[in-house]
């Protein structure tokens, strides 16, 4: 197996198709997505919904969907629950809802968001490789951390001071670090794993009786700050062989966030405001990943945008006031917010992409009016342009990335 | 009471289907064996247990590779893919089907665990169950953040409160929180919903909990343990006991002693069911199925197995022995079996000093090797014969209060239910003892088990 780098991201060309990813969360990313009327919130905690939201994905032609998730309550505010019952509160775990979709689509990605911070990853790393069975090649994840106190009071065995990482100050700054460092140490343990069967490990040799060649399992023995994993995983090679690792980074004084995708991801999700400031931010990782070691590896970087899209951009505007005037607030962002019409959408991605962008993470700002705004309106249109796909071109996920299947880091070089 | 047996009314049994696992009853080396981790594996089984109306498929975990001498164990099949997401993705192509899983208490975290669960509960519709495993070995805890730090006698109390706080939890919505009145603009009537305080020996922890009341209100609860520790555990928590008992003495006297421990909990006989595994091997007529159950044996128990196998009651390197030669004549090494790790079976052997005695006299007796006595002593299926034979033989066993079912274990994945679904259910259903439509949607329908109500069990726990 050889490990294949076809047309790859470190310097998209201009002309190479966008990847498009959507962000799935609650009834959307605006907090009051819910209450439009093509919301369904009282479908939110049901199978159907989410197989519909990603049919519809799929129906796009979208490369992959992440799918948001905590291990708390939503809450406006960093450090505690903010205690409103006027938005949309409770989920279900996003590792599982991806299980239930992945059966009844065929090509589109399936990327779940996993907390670091306060689970295993033994058990992550096989339950993404099973996700990676269940889909046949279609398992990302994208790997996040917390802080929130609150938070660490569910499990009990850490406890954080309130401190906001998004503050400057030592403190926040060691803080962040840990955490992000911690979530590097995660990845690695769960990509050993996924590498701690060879391929062709399961021999089923009838002569000798023998199921496995146990030569071909690893022991990964990983042994960082937080937690120790011996392996090998009790799950064999999941069929990309390394399925996708995500992470969404903010600029940050220390420089974590970058550092944490420059280290272990395949994708990053990156929320520059501007062509300049996006230019800026895909220097940085990539100056981080060529101090990783990683300058010949693949690395694709999405922006993410929240979208509000309409056919008229004063009926966009009109749809964003009517439900900032309902949250009671402009909607806060980290990312952009665009609002408008999918040609000056397209026109925005395409600009974008020149600061070296291979695709997008878009947010729709209700889930139910700006997913289908995106797959029958906003596709057509990058189409027309030559700008993404007009069919699925792969059977895995990393395939629709243009990544090849990674070559095992134990299996013996020849 | 005295019912006779006469006028007492026909159970209606239990069934579910036991994923074949990591042990040598299953046959990996069968021309008809195909995947243990391909999801079209799990879906052929799945769909057969429910073309057949089974209550629920079964899957076992177990979270490190078995090692024996110092090596991965490579006779049996080895891995397995994730439980959770296994049966979440087995909900998107089943209808009715309970989905239980096998969950370590000791390796996981109640607050994950019950998300877990409570998510597949909301995926699939009410169909989620939970059979709660200990263990304590460093072994396993090695790919752990926990690690091994268990001593053994803790683990039931480790698992009694890791059900209890998961039962907060699950219990921490009421059910009706969740208005969602688009007009108002009220999403939760309760802005406490999901909140908890746990403070225990094992766990402290408080917070909200973020996933609303599931169909079920809690999963259903399964318990393996037999020891008196686990007896009382499944008494007093459990809703069914996966139990080994196949055999309908052994069955009667087990059945008998857990359903007589409920009264002190205040519970019903019908409140927790009795599940043994079951193996079963099906001919056109008895005597050959007899034949293909001897055939069936001889694959699960090779030479090289046979050895493996009397390694963990000798405790000791048996590989100079020769499995068609007599038993070893050295005596096992006694004291903590350490030559076999990750197997829990291995603690069933008490005194080995006795078993080994036990067994040469009977190899002596009947002139057998190493390879037949294990196959004599280990193989038996539970059920061998024609379909009416079986169907007869389960039925039997089932009215006479040896069981309320079984949970079946084929040996061949994913085809070995195909023909007990094929024959031996209709029997059944002819008989009036098993159902031939689903009469409810959720799994406590399945199983006839009330659903939990959360102020009566609140009420509970605060008198």
């Amino acid at each position: 197996m050889s490990s294949s780098s076809p047309s790859l991201p470190s310097s998209p060309a201009s002309s190479a198709p966008l990847h498009l990813a959507v962000a799935l969360d609650g009834a959307g990313w605006h907090p009051a997505a819910w209450r439009e009327p093509v919301a369904r919130p009282r479908d939110l905690f049901t199978a159907g919904y989410w197989a519909d939201l990603v049919a519809e994905a799929e129906r796009g032609l979208l490369d992959f969907v992440t799918i948001e998730d905590s291990l708390g309550l939503q809450s406006a505010h960093f450090l505690e629950p903010d205690g409103r019952t006027d938005q949309v509160r409770g989920r279900l775990d996003a590792v599982l809802i991806a299980a239930r979709v992945a059966p009844l689509t065929r090509h589109i990605g399936l990327v779940p968001t996993v907390v670091a911070t306060h689970t295993e990853p033994f058990h992550i790393s096989k339950a993404i490789a099973t996700l990676d069975y269940v889909s046949n090649g279609r398992a990302g994840l994208r790997v996040q951390v917390t802080a929130r106190p609150n938070e660490a009071g569910h499990f009990g065995r850490r406890t954080f001071p309130r401190i906001d990482l998004r503050e400057d100050s030592p403190a926040a700054r060691d803080l962040a670090t840990d955490l992000l460092d911690e979530a590097a140490d995660y990845v690695e343990a769960v990509r050993r794993l996924w590498d701690s069967w060879e391929d062709d490990a399961e021999i089923r040799d009838v002569a000798t009786g023998r199921f496995v060649d146990r030569d071909k399992l690893h022991y990964i023995d990983f042994e960082g700050k937080h937690f120790n994993v011996k392996g090998p995983s009790i799950t064999p090679r999941p069929p990309q062989g390394q399925p996708l690792v995500s992470a969404l980074a903010h600029e940050h004084p220390t420089g974590a966030p970058f550092r944490l995708v420059a280290r272990s991801a395949d994708v990053g999700y990156v929320t520059p405001h501007d062509t300049e400031r996006a230019r800026a931010v895909v220097a940085a990782v990539r100056a981080e990943k060529d101090t990783a070691g990683r300058a010949e590896e693949p690395l694709h970087l999405f922006g993410d945008l929240v979208v509000f899209l309409d056919d008229d951009s004063a009926a966009a505007e009109d749809r964003r006031d009517r439900l900032d005037a309902l949250a009671g607030h402009a909607y806060p962002s980290d990312a952009r917010v665009f609002t408008g019409t999918p040609a000056q959408l397209a026109d925005l991605l395409l600009e974008l992409r020149t600061a070296g962008l291979s695709g997008f993470r878009l947010r729709p700002a209700v889930l139910g009016h700006d997913l289908p705004a995106i797959t029958r309106r906003l596709v057509p249109e990058l189409q027309r342009r030559g700008a993404f796909r007009s069919s699925y071109e792969a059977d895995t996920l990393r395939g629709l990335l243009g990544l090849g299947r990674p070559a095992n880091r134990y299996a013996a070089t020849a | 009471m005295s019912t006779s047996s006469t006028d007492k009314p026909l159970k209606q049994i239990h069934l579910a289907a036991h994923f074949p696992g990591v042990n040598n009853t299953t046959v990996w080396s069968d021309p008809e064996a195909g995947s243990h981790i391909e999801f079209s594996s799990f879906a052929h089984l799945a769909r057969t247990a429910e073309r057949a109306k089974f209550d629920f498929l079964f899957l076992a975990e177990g979270l490190r590779l078995r090692e024996q001498g110092g090596e991965i164990y490579d006779l049996d099949v080895v891995g397995r893919p994730d439980t959770f997401t296994v049966l979440t993705a087995l909900a998107a192509v089943t209808e009715h089907l309970g989905l239980t899983g096998t969950i370590n208490s000791t390796f996981n975290e109640p607050y994950e665990v019950a998300r877990q669960f409570a998510s597949l509960d909301h995926l699939s519709g009410g169909r989620a169950a939970w059979n709660v495993v200990t263990s304590w070995d460093a072994f396993t805890g090695e790919n752990f953040r926990r690690g091994g730090f268990l001593p053994q006698e803790e683990r039931y109390t480790r698992a009694k409160e890791f059900l209890a706080t998961a039962h907060e939890l699950f219990d921490s919505w009421r059910g009706d929180e969740i208005i969602a009145d688009q007009e108002t603009g009220t999403f939760l009537s309760d802005a406490k919903a999901g909140s908890f305080v746990h403070q225990g020996e094992q766990f402290d922890i408080s917070g909200q909990f973020n996933v609303p009341r599931s169909p079920q209100g809690r999963p259903v609860i399964f318990q393996a343990g037999e020891s008196d520790e686990g007896r009382e555990f499944a008494a007093s928590n459990a809703d069914a006991i996966f139990s080994r008992y196949s055999k309908l003495e052994e069955g009667q006297a087990f059945y008998q002693d857990v359903k007589g421990r409920l009264a002190r909990y205040g519970r019903r006989h019908d409140q927790l069911l009795i599940l043994p595994a079951a193996t079963f091997v099906l001919g056109d007529t008895d005597a050959e199925a007899r034949e293909l159950a001897h055939e069936v044996r001889r694959q699960q128990v090779s030479g090289a197995t046979a050895i493996k196998y009397l390694e963990h009651i000798w405790n000791r390197d048996l590989s100079a022995y020769d499995p068609d030669g007599p038993l070893p004549d050295v005596d096992p090494i006694p004291g903590e079996n350490t030559i076999a790790l990750g197997r829990a079976s291995v603690r069933q052997f008490r005194d080995p000093l006795a078993v080994a005695k036990e067994w040469r006299e009977r190899a002596e007796a009947k002139h057998l090797s190493i390879r037949e006595l294990v196959i004599e002593t280990t193989g038996r299926q539970a059920f061998i014969g024609s379909p009416a034979t079986v169907a007869e033989t389960i039925n039997e066993f089932v009215q006479a209060d040896a069981s309320d079912g079984f949970i079946l274990v084929p040996h061949i994945t994913p085809g070995g239910l195909d023909a007990f679904a094929d024959t031996v259910v209709p029997l059944l259903q002819e008989r009036g003892v098993f159902r031939t439509e689903y009469a409810g949607t959720t799994l406590r329908d399945h199983l006839g088990l009330d659903h939990p109500d959360a102020e009566a069990t609140a009420q509970q726990v605060a008198s």
